[in-house]
């Protein structure tokens, strides 16, 4: 009888995008962290738990992909031929992209529980798990199946507004409930610079999630500006962090992906 | 004893019997100015005094009603008749479980059952007498609370959903399956709002769409799937800040483009279940 090895036995670290609130760019800084980190020359993979709304395949242009399974399990989807990046997601497995995924949480949390266990993500630096917002059962099912293994902790985001950093707070408390270890805030959607004439307008006001860090004691990670190039990328599945350099959410982004690289190296040292 | 399913029925009918109107906001997508547009449809509703609005948040994990409608800090009081919604104005009554939280960090860390369960109480013990418009404010997403509350509310009549997007292709992908999920459910879908629809600099005037619609917006997409488009809202800074500060943008804002907006939709929404009520009248 031979023990299996599990599926993330090849994996350095996991770490979970969370934000109590919807909408501020969770799946957006998994995918910039993933092509942030990329291009420091590391293997990552991101692990899309929302069911509902499975927004990274199409931040990659792979939503057209299927999954296949292999020995051990399901083959993850690889971004392009470097096979630097992979990728799982419920939206590999629908059959057209329109179907509603109307699941209630126990079938909800089967899934994800097959999720974390039957993708052969062989060896990657980190595996990055999005999330979709809230504290129910898709993060108590990933939390839960987790455990056994090397978690680094969690991102959590943020707009800058007070009625994300109420939703945000809540997420702390399941952070700190559950044992996980807050890697860190970002604050998204923070000002943004008018293309024509530079203003800077903050349309989803400033500072909030900056304040939110220190009043929770946990590092902030930066502030990331509403960019159109940015949200440019996304809709056409590009890598920002190669072609944009000088658009204004690069400095922002490429920062929390060092912040984290320095984390890991602190750790391993 | 276990209350039977029928039974069930038959008790949150009884309760909803004195609603005439239900309207649910409803998106795929997290962020898109659901809450917001809840809020707001809830304000214009009771800027009429002689209509009764009760305003109905289902969003168990990221309650935002309170905070959007000034009642942070709020706590349900229990009467005879159950419990009491906190009220904005003496026409305008709010539920939610954020009244239910004793502090603003505290979790509901809760499966999708104990959800579903919260969500029946709400429509079951909520005192909420003879209500023109019920708004029900919902979180993202197809799952345990967009079922129950269908479920729940299929003893009565819901006039329709109304769906928030933005124009970018990321949400539109997400609603389209809400679309769908409204198909499967037998909801009428009352339109769509397309949200944070471009931003004009205060300063320079000039347009950037900070969300593009690359696949051709709620438009398009409204067009595809043959339901009505009710109106395409500008980003205005002051809508987050009213938000934040509890107040109503409407009133904030008067002459924002962003409020004529809000305003013609919210008038089109009125009429749609105002026609509805005359053709029900007349089979009767």
């Amino acid at each position: 009888f031979l023990p299996e090895r599990s599926n993330l036995a090849g994996v350095r670290h996991i770490l979970l995008v969370l934000s109590g609130k919807g909408g501020v760019g969770k799946s957006t800084i998994s995918t910039e962290l993933a092509l942030s980190l990329r291009h420091s020359g590391k293997k990552v993979g991101i692990l899309d738990v929302d069911l509902c709304g499975p927004s990274i395949p199409r931040m990659f242009r792979v939503q057209d992909n299927n999954v296949h399974q292999c020995d051990s399990g399901w083959v993850p989807v690889f971004v392009d031929q470097d096979k630097s990046i992979s990728l799982m997601s419920i939206g590999f497995l629908l059959e057209k992209p329109d179907d509603a995924v109307v699941w209630r949480g126990p079938k909800k949390n089967a899934l994800i529980k097959q999720f974390v266990a039957d993708v052969a993500w062989g060896d990657l630096d980190f595996l990055i798990v999005d999330t979709p917002p809230g504290t129910s059962d898709e993060h108590i099912s990933t939390v839960e199946a987790l455990r056994p293994y090397q978690l680094l902790g969690a991102i959590l985001v943020t707009t800058p507004q007070a009625v994300s950093v109420g939703d945000v707070r809540r997420e702390l408390t399941f952070c700190k409930k559950t044992g996980l270890r807050v890697l860190g805030i970002v604050e998204n959607m923070s000002g943004f610079i008018c293309p024509h004439c530079s203003e800077c307008t903050n349309i989803f006001s400033k500072g909030g999630g900056e304040e939110l860090a220190k009043h929770a004691g946990v590092p902030f990670l930066g502030c990331v500006p509403l960019d159109p190039q940015l949200s440019q990328s996304l809709e056409e599945g590009r890598d920002f962090i190669q072609e944009f350099p000088k658009s204004s959410a690069f400095p922002a982004l490429t920062h929390i992906a060092q912040q984290i690289l320095d984390g890991t190296s602190q750790r391993s040292s | 004893a276990a209350v039977s399913p029928a039974a069930e029925a038959a008790e949150l009918r009884e309760r909803l019997r004195a609603v005439k109107h239900t309207v649910l906001v409803l998106s795929g997508k997290g962020g898109v100015g659901k809450s917001t547009f809840s809020a707001l449809l809830a304000h214009g509703l009771a800027a009429d005094e002689a209509k009764q609005v009760a305003l109905l948040d289902i969003d168990i994990c990221g309650p935002s009603i309170p905070k959007m409608m000034g009642l942070e800090g709020e706590q349900v009081h229990q009467s005879g008749s159950g419990w009491s919604p906190v009220y904005v104005e003496e026409n305008l009554g709010v539920m939610s479980v954020g009244f239910l939280l004793s502090s603003p960090d505290d979790a509901v860390i809760w499966r999708g059952p104990k959800k579903n369960g919260l969500i029946k109480q709400f429509l079951r013990d909520v005192d909420w007498g003879e209500i023109d418009y019920l708004i029900v404010d919902t979180p993202p997403g197809t799952s345990d609370e967009h079922l129950s509350i269908v479920q729940y509310l299929s003893a009565m009549h819901i006039d329709g959903a109304v769906i928030i997007t933005t124009p970018q292709e990321v949400s539109l992908q997400d609603v389209r399956k809400e679309i769908n999920f409204c198909h499967k459910v037998k909801l009428p879908i009352i339109g769509v709002v397309e949200n944070m629809s471009g931003f004009i600099c205060p300063k320079c005037k000039n347009e950037s769409q900070i969300f593009p619609p690359t696949t051709g917006g709620a438009e398009k997409m409204c067009q595809n799937l043959n339901v009505s488009l009710l109106g395409k809202v500008p980003l205005d800074p002051q809508i987050g800040k009213s938000c934040d500060k509890g107040q109503s943008f409407l009133a904030e804002a008067p002459d924002s483009p962003a409020t004529s907006c809000y305003r013609n939709i919210i008038q089109r929404i009125q009429e749609y279940c105002d026609q509805r009520h005359f053709q029900e009248e007349k089979i009767i």
